[in-house]
């Protein structure tokens, strides 16, 4: 296979991770959502947390576009 | 495909040579640059604000005031009381990232934390922390944290290698997370920002296509802002989490 196209279809399965990612993210909120509807008072304390979980799980995703821009920009 | 590379925005320049040992250069770049102005922008916040205390705070001491108390309920929630020994690393490490987050925000300037050598170094000094105060703390006893209380037995081995893998894994994630999440979105504003120019560059016609990148932009502009703040609390509130490991290793 000609090296190049092995790089860009590399990139492209990388970003598959993303799609994954979003569903995560989605079902952090997603949660969240479902927990603070049930119980108002008990959600401001938890927001947190929220944040935490978010940025966990999204960093997953950053993770998978960083190998797609290091197959695109950096890998010679 | 046209437009410049997204990548050499994170190119290190030299600003002026120091000296040069044993074959290395050493030079003021603008990497150091930043960090130094990032120091001094928390210095004159916290010092600054503080000198003249009032019972009364004016609008700036406040806001020290806030953030202080918004770490040490962080350290307090997450490592418990015995955690506030460890408030003075937790803020530092909380407003440097804060502020180079910030200032590389700003066009044209330089952002700091899209290094991984040098989140990597913070990241590290948290692992080497944790490891040296809970040895310290708790001798021997402290390898408890690899064995967590009431396994069964039979899978005990298995689950001393998973804790003690992951236990290793942590410096990786906990500086890659910073790093990646400054850097995608520095590349990603680059890109959009780009398409702007290119559209644009098509006549009457494309300066009306270009305003819809242009308005992503900002959109992306106010994300990226969110970003900053949410990753340096993200970074500040998982050494707190660490470091209650070297507190507190008991399952």
């Amino acid at each position: 296979m000609d090296p190049l196209a092995a790089k860009y279809i590399g990139a492209g399965l990388a970003c598959i991770g993303m799609g994954a990612t979003a569903i995560g993210v989605a079902n952090v909120f997603g949660q969240f959502l479902t927990g603070a509807l049930r119980n108002p008072s008990a959600a401001a304390g938890e927001r947190n947390t929220l944040f935490l979980g978010f940025a966990l799980a999204e960093a997953f995703g950053i993770f998978s576009l960083l190998i797609a821009l290091l197959l695109l920009f950096v890998l010679k | 495909m046209a437009g410049p590379n997204p990548i050499e925005q994170f190119e290190i320049h030299e600003i002026f040579p120091i000296v040069k040992i044993a074959g290395y250069q050493i030079s003021l770049t603008d990497a150091a640059l930043y960090m130094l102005l990032a120091v001094v922008l928390t210095a004159a916040l916290m010092l600054g604000t503080t000198a003249g205390r009032r019972l009364v705070p004016t609008r700036m001491q406040s806001l020290a005031e806030v953030l202080y108390e918004f770490i040490a309920d962080m350290i307090r929630g997450a490592a418990g009381e015995h955690g506030l020994k460890f408030f003075p690393l937790v803020f530092s490490l909380f407003m440097f990232i804060l502020f180079t987050n910030l200032v590389g925000l700003i066009p044209y300037t330089f952002s700091v934390t899209s290094q991984i050598i040098v989140t990597a170094s913070l990241a590290l000094l948290v692992f080497f922390t944790v490891i040296i105060c809970g040895l310290w703390q708790h001798g021997l006893h402290w390898f408890k944290l690899f064995a967590p209380s009431g396994t069964p037995i039979a899978i005990l081995p298995l689950i001393v290698v998973i804790e003690v893998l992951s236990f290793f894994a942590r410096p990786i994630s906990h500086s890659v997370r910073l790093f990646a999440n400054i850097l995608a979105g520095h590349i990603t504003l680059q890109l959009v920002a780009g398409f702007v120019v290119m559209i644009g560059a098509l006549g009457v016609a494309g300066w009306f296509g270009a305003a819809l990148p242009l308005v992503f932009t900002v959109a992306l502009y106010a994300l990226e802002l969110l970003v900053a703040l949410l990753q340096a609390y993200v970074f500040a509130i998982l050494t707190c989490i660490y470091l209650n490991d070297s507190l507190h290793p008991a399952h």
